[in-house]
């Protein structure tokens, strides 16, 4: 039963992750790129981990791997902040 | 208690899974390669290291390895140092 | 079922792998290609955890994509055209490549099936298995790199070393960067703690779990790369002669235990039982150091600028984080 909440879980974490890929394709600019890779991955990853922590079991891989989302998050919005911020420095142009 | 998969079963379903991810990172990577600008691939990478700490993660599952979530832990924080190297060379020298 | 199913992951992975490799190789746009060689390393690493490797893939995480990345994007700030230009003539006909490059792939070929071959291979965890509990770690990745065989560690420190002489006889350091804006510094205020705090812990597993000096080191120096990136000029690098002593830990701290051994009429680097661990440690804390050091003098490609005017000693430590 725990079995198959977790795997649902871990779909629908990789069913954001296509969706953030599909954003980075398909969206016409760096900006709209960057939004819907960030927001849609760390959705799919923050799912995908709580699958894998029902699956894992101890408490020690939850917390690590909480540590790991967290980490993401404040990293990956960072970082987009930083590579739109110079891409707007440079006028867009490369 | 009687369980909904079997191991074998359940490594399967995870396996697919990771399949799908990495297939889903492979797609993303063409905007690596088609660009335009260094900014649009770069976003390329932040997917790849979102989606491998989610590789990562599966992959732990799969292999009965908890170390592997401190690979993916120092994945994390390279990634953002990656960023910021890349949107602070231009500033530079001065 | 699950069989096929890792076949097909292995040849997923296996064949980005190549193709990786060649478009990081064969563009001849410098942007993409430097991009496309951070991703190939990014996907090693995921390569080395599939194959039950996670010291590699740390290391190949931090050295192979972190660092290396980091130090191809600066490089790329001095390129003055986007482009490589078109090869120019080649000074050995063609066909001698060709020939020499089929014969090698021959060669190679040989040896593998050859290896495969053999019907009784030595297998090396079980050999390290039999001897582990002598070594001091119960990690056998570490048993083997620092003590049976730590010759050949000893002289991986020495040839980052040596490196080290090439990035200081080219030239200074470039001059820095300008101090960052709000997210930049508020990135680097928690990030580069965190990474410190990384690299201790990958420092202190490595007896017992995947990790080691040269993740550590590695990890170190992507603290030294983040505070140069926001604005601090020597990265925190220690000041003059610290700095020199601190490069030269790594082969020196090693050479100094092994060669003790032989005061105590043992043979080179044969730790006593006894004391291998607390030994391992040393070396390894002070390889950490050391090859942190190397890395972030690559980065700066020289030693920090003010080098000469700081060079008393009792200015000591390292800089301040800011």
């Amino acid at each position: 039963m725990v079995d198959l909440l977790a795997l649902t879980l871990i779909v629908v974490g990789l069913f954001f992750f296509a969706i953030g890929t599909l954003g980075l394709l398909r969206l016409p600019d760096l900006h709209s790129r960057l939004h819907a890779l960030t927001k849609a991955d760390n959705i799919g990853l923050g799912l995908l981990a709580l699958g894998v922590v029902l699956l894992d079991g101890s408490w020690q891989t939850g917390l690590k791997l909480l540590l790991v989302w967290l980490l993401v998050l404040f990293a990956s919005s960072s970082s987009a902040h930083a590579i739109a911020r110079y891409a707007g420095r440079r006028g867009g142009a490369q | 208690m009687q369980t909904l998969f079997t191991p074998e079963l359940l490594e399967s379903a995870l396996l697919i899974a990771l399949l799908v991810l990495v297939l889903t990172l492979v797609v993303g990577l063409l905007r690596a390669l088609v660009g335009p600008t260094l900014e649009d691939r770069l976003s390329a990478a932040l997917l790849l290291g979102t989606g491998g700490v989610a590789y990562l993660a599966l992959l732990m599952l799969l292999l009965d390895m908890p170390a592997l979530l401190d690979v993916a832990l120092l994945l994390a924080l390279l990634a953002a140092v990656v960023a910021a190297a890349m949107t602070r060379r231009e500033v530079g020298d001065g | 079922m699950t069989e096929t199913l890792w076949i097909l992951f292995d040849l997923l992975l296996a064949a980005m792998l190549l193709g990786l490799g060649a478009a990081a190789v064969g563009t001849r746009d410098l942007k993409r290609g430097v991009v496309l060689f951070i991703v190939f390393g990014l996907f090693m690493a995921l390569v080395w955890a599939r194959l039950r490797a996670p010291d590699l893939a740390l290391a190949e995480a931090a050295i192979g994509a972190g660092i290396a990345g980091a130090l191809l994007l600066a490089a790329l700030r001095d390129e003055p055209a986007a482009e490589v230009p078109a090869p120019a003539r080649l000074a050995v006909p063609g066909w001698l490549l060709t020939l020499f490059t089929i014969g090698l792939a021959v060669v190679v070929g040989w040896a593998l099936i050859d290896a495969l071959a053999t019907a009784q291979p030595q297998r090396l965890l079980p050999l390290v298995s039999a001897e582990i509990a002598s070594s001091g770690v119960s990690h056998p990745v570490t048993a083997v790199l620092l003590n049976f065989r730590a010759y050949d560690t000893l002289l991986e420190l020495a040839v980052v070393l040596t490196a080290v002489y090439g990035i200081v006889a080219l030239a200074p350091a470039r001059p820095g960067f300008r101090p960052a804006g709000p997210v930049l510094e508020g990135l680097v205020g928690w990030l580069v703690p965190l990474l410190i705090v990384t690299a201790a812990y990958l420092l202190w597993a490595g007896a017992h779990a995947p990790g080691g000096a040269f993740q550590a080191g590695a990890t170190l120096a992507a603290a030294a790369v983040l505070l140069r990136l926001g604005g601090h000029p020597r990265a925190a690098l220690p000041p003059g002669t610290w700095l020199r002593l601190t490069l030269v830990a790594g082969v020196g701290v090693f050479l100094l235990v092994g060669v003790a051994q032989l005061a105590f009429g043992r043979a080179f680097l044969a730790y006593p039982v006894d004391l291998a661990g607390g030994l391992i440690l040393l070396i390894e804390a002070a390889a950490t150091l050391a090859i942190a050091a190397a890395l972030a003098m690559a980065y700066l490609g020289g030693y920090p600028s003010d080098w000469h005017s700081s060079a008393s000693a009792k200015q000591g430590g390292k800089d301040d984080a800011g």
